[in-house]
């Protein structure tokens, strides 16, 4: 593992950067597991999701996963909930989807109606 | 033929069975022996466990705790995979201890799946599932005796521990894991020690 005082450090700066941010999470990512999910590629959005808030440094944005969410036709599912708005439903949200949802929803706050599913 | 198609998916499957068994910790072991030819993959997790006639029904495809579909396919996928690659596999379980499932892999046999992005599985393992910690011990001819796996001499083999008890205990509860510092601190730390794991051999 890498050195944990470097993780002390980092502790700190992330301390900082929320002090600045104020309370509460911009947005919560609900990425759908279950056996059916990973084996539509479930796993890689999750990550490329991780990567994009690593990569643009978003620090207040909750990501999870849950089990299948029963719609195995249209996994990879993924839902995006902005502040206390409506928790929007998306399908197969592959990796070059993810990026757009991050962009287009969880930054700019508008759904991305072609690909909700209800 | 499996629908997943590398073992860290496996693995990333079975974790979340685990999760959902209200666990809060997830031991996941992978052995890797070249001399015995062998692939060891244990997933412990210390959740409500299950019952005999429980664990009785987890092996068949048909069987599933869930109530959204009828079919629960990921424990049964796993078996078949190890079982066709001269392996052998088995799930112990005690209700209020936990679940334990193992896998055995011919390491060279020529239909076993390859590991696959552990670091990824990792990551959505420590990340997306909250409140949920997670060890992970992975050695390569260095864990002849499991029992002393800490004792395993350095000079013959390679492993690698990554325990997010000792992470959690540094950021507090007030950083998460999903923190974009703390990502990355992640993703080095599993791609600096996964490389480690590689040697000069492969």
């Amino acid at each position: 593992m890498k050195s944990l005082e470097e993780l002390q450090k980092i502790k700190e700066r992330a301390l900082q950067r929320r002090k600045l941010a104020g309370e509460g999470a911009r947005a919560r990512i609900v990425v759908a597991m279950g056996t059916t999910g990973i084996a539509a590629g479930a796993r890689d959005t999750m990550a490329v999701i991780l990567k994009e808030l690593e990569k643009r440094g978003i620090s207040d944005v909750v990501v999870t996963q849950t089990g299948s969410a029963g719609m195995s036709t249209y996994e990879p599912v993924v839902q995006v909930q902005v502040g206390n708005s409506e928790l929007i439903t998306y399908g197969n949200v592959d990796a070059n989807r993810a990026v757009t949802l991050i962009e287009k929803h969880v930054l700019g706050g508008e759904v991305v109606a072609e690909w909700q599913v209800k | 033929m499996t629908i997943f198609r590398d073992l860290s998916q496996h693995i990333l499957d079975i974790a979340e069975n685990g999760v959902k068994a209200g666990a809060t910790l997830l031991h996941l072991t992978i052995e890797e022996n070249t001399a015995a030819d062998t692939l060891r993959i244990v997933v412990q997790d210390n959740g409500s466990g299950m019952n005999a006639e429980t664990l009785a029904k987890v092996e068949d495809p048909w069987y599933t705790t869930r109530t959204t579909r009828n079919v629960g396919l990921g424990i049964p996928f796993f078996k078949q995979a190890a079982e066709m690659c001269a392996g052998a596999f088995r799930i112990t379980s005690e209700p209020g201890v936990g679940t334990t499932t193992e896998a055995i892999f011919q390491h060279s046999h020529i239909d076993r799946p390859p590991l696959g992005d552990l670091a990824g599985t990792l990551l959505c393992m420590i990340v997306g599932f909250a409140g949920v910690d997670v060890l992970y011990q992975h050695c390569v001819d260095a864990c002849a005796d499991t029992a002393r796996a800490d004792t395993a001499r350095a000079d013959t083999g390679r492993n690698f521990t990554l325990d997010t008890r000792e992470i959690r205990a540094i950021l507090g509860d007030d950083v998460p894991f999903s923190d974009p510092d703390v990502l990355a601190f992640l993703n080095e730390s599993l791609h600096e020690g996964l490389t480690s794991l590689q040697g000069e051999t492969t």
